[in-house]
């Protein structure tokens, strides 16, 4: 089974596809788990229960003990740690957008494309189980996009962040959005190589989702509160919303907006135009 | 279900050791996981025999130490047990904290042959 889409098979890895461009039948993301199930040998019985003893030869003197200390996430955090040198060479503000599904990231992030193309250089990355739905909305805006669909994974990951960036050939000084999979749990353990994290949460939702799904906003600096035009018809209160979000992470700044409506666009956009110098 | 990424993480990095260490197989693997790492350890369980499944692990015995939370206010510096990453400081209520343990996720040992 494939670690990053979940799949059965293995040739359904994560495609990373521009508008336009065709996805082939054999992706060039072979996944190399099966490598090794050569090495084993050919009288290992799969029905024995998780252990040594059933083998003969596992009392013998060979057993070796190796200390490893590694930690599980270093694969990711290392090709993190190459997406953040690359940004910061290129002075490219990277902004990694995470929320649950239908908070509204691509509502915000198509308003502010619109809104500010003329004055910044914009990528973007999508990131979603399945379709180019997304990418086909930003590219709409002419702004330039790769979407990478995860299949089944529910995250997504620095290597494929840095697969994606390689298509995109960015010029310096410039923003880079990366949204996320829509989903308030996954996304918040895997760094991307991001300047910032940036969580949505919106009036529809809970005012006690801070607490309930603590690790994404332990993780984000900034906290976008959208659909504030619906305050009036839903019963959430957002003073309360914001201690919960600060009682998990006190250092949180918050935006409070409505991507449709428009308000309270503009201090974000203040935000996002002091990064950049 | 990010804990399917990670036992596949877990596996990787046996296969390298092992192979690096010219062993055939993993008879047993220390895992070091924190109360506070954000990772679900029944779906871990749950995962694991097909994500070892044709790997070194497969037949391998699996030890989890769970460890426990440990912040440190940065106010008053006191340290004090963590259950929740929002747990404030028992002494003086602030939210501001540095967590010591309970973050950690790691392979600890393997023993090959």
């Amino acid at each position: 089974m494939c670690g990053t889409c979940g799949c059965g098979s293995d040739n359904e890895g994560p495609t990373i596809l521009k508008p336009g461009e065709h996805k082939h039948s054999h992706e060039e993301r072979h996944h190399h788990h099966g490598e090794h199930s050569h090495t084993h040998d050919d009288d290992h019985h799969h029905h024995h229960d998780g252990h040594s003893h059933a083998h003969a030869h596992s009392h013998d003197h060979k057993h070796k003990v190796l200390e490893i200390e590694q930690d599980i996430l270093n694969n990711n955090a290392l090709l993190a740690a190459r997406n953040r040198g690359y940004f910061e060479a290129k002075h490219i503000f990277a902004l990694n957008l995470v929320s649950s599904p239908g908070s509204g990231k691509t509502s915000i992030l198509e308003r502010t494309l619109a809104d500010l193309k003329n004055e910044i250089m914009f990528y973007v990355i999508e990131g979603d189980q399945q379709t180019m739905n997304d990418a086909n909305r930003i590219d709409a805006l002419q702004i330039p996009v790769v979407q990478i669909n995860t299949g089944k994974g529910c995250h997504l990951e620095s290597d494929m962040v840095y697969e994606a960036v390689k298509k995109l050939e960015m010029k310096d000084n410039s923003v880079l959005m990366i949204e996320n999979v829509g989903n308030l749990v996954c996304p918040s353990m895997f760094d991307l190589g991001e300047s910032k994290r940036v969580v949505i949460i919106s009036t529809t939702e809970g005012e006690d989702k801070p607490i309930k799904y603590p690790d994404m906003f332990h993780t984000a600096d900034i906290c976008i509160i959208n659909k504030i035009d619906l305050l009036p018809y839903v019963n959430i209160d957002v003073q309360k919303l914001k201690e919960y979000a600060l009682k998990v992470n006190p250092n949180l700044e918050f935006f409070e907006v409505s991507a449709t409506k428009g308000d309270g666009m503009e201090a974000w956009y203040k935000w996002l135009k002091e990064n950049l110098v | 279900m990010h804990e399917l990424s990670i036992a596949l993480g877990i596996v990787k990095i046996a296969e390298d050791e092992t192979a690096k260490a010219k062993a055939k197989k993993v008879t047993k693997i220390e895992l070091e996981i924190g109360v506070l790492a954000g990772i679900e350890i029944d779906s871990l369980n749950f995962v694991w025999s097909s994500a070892v499944q044709d790997t070194v692990l497969e037949n391998a015995e699996k030890e989890i130490h769970v460890i426990d939370g440990v912040g440190k206010c940065i106010d008053c510096d006191t340290e004090f047990a963590m259950e929740n990453i929002h747990d404030c400081c028992p002494n003086c209520g602030s939210n501001f904290k540095g967590i010591l343990k309970g973050k950690e996720l790691k392979v600890k040992t393997l023993e090959v042959i």
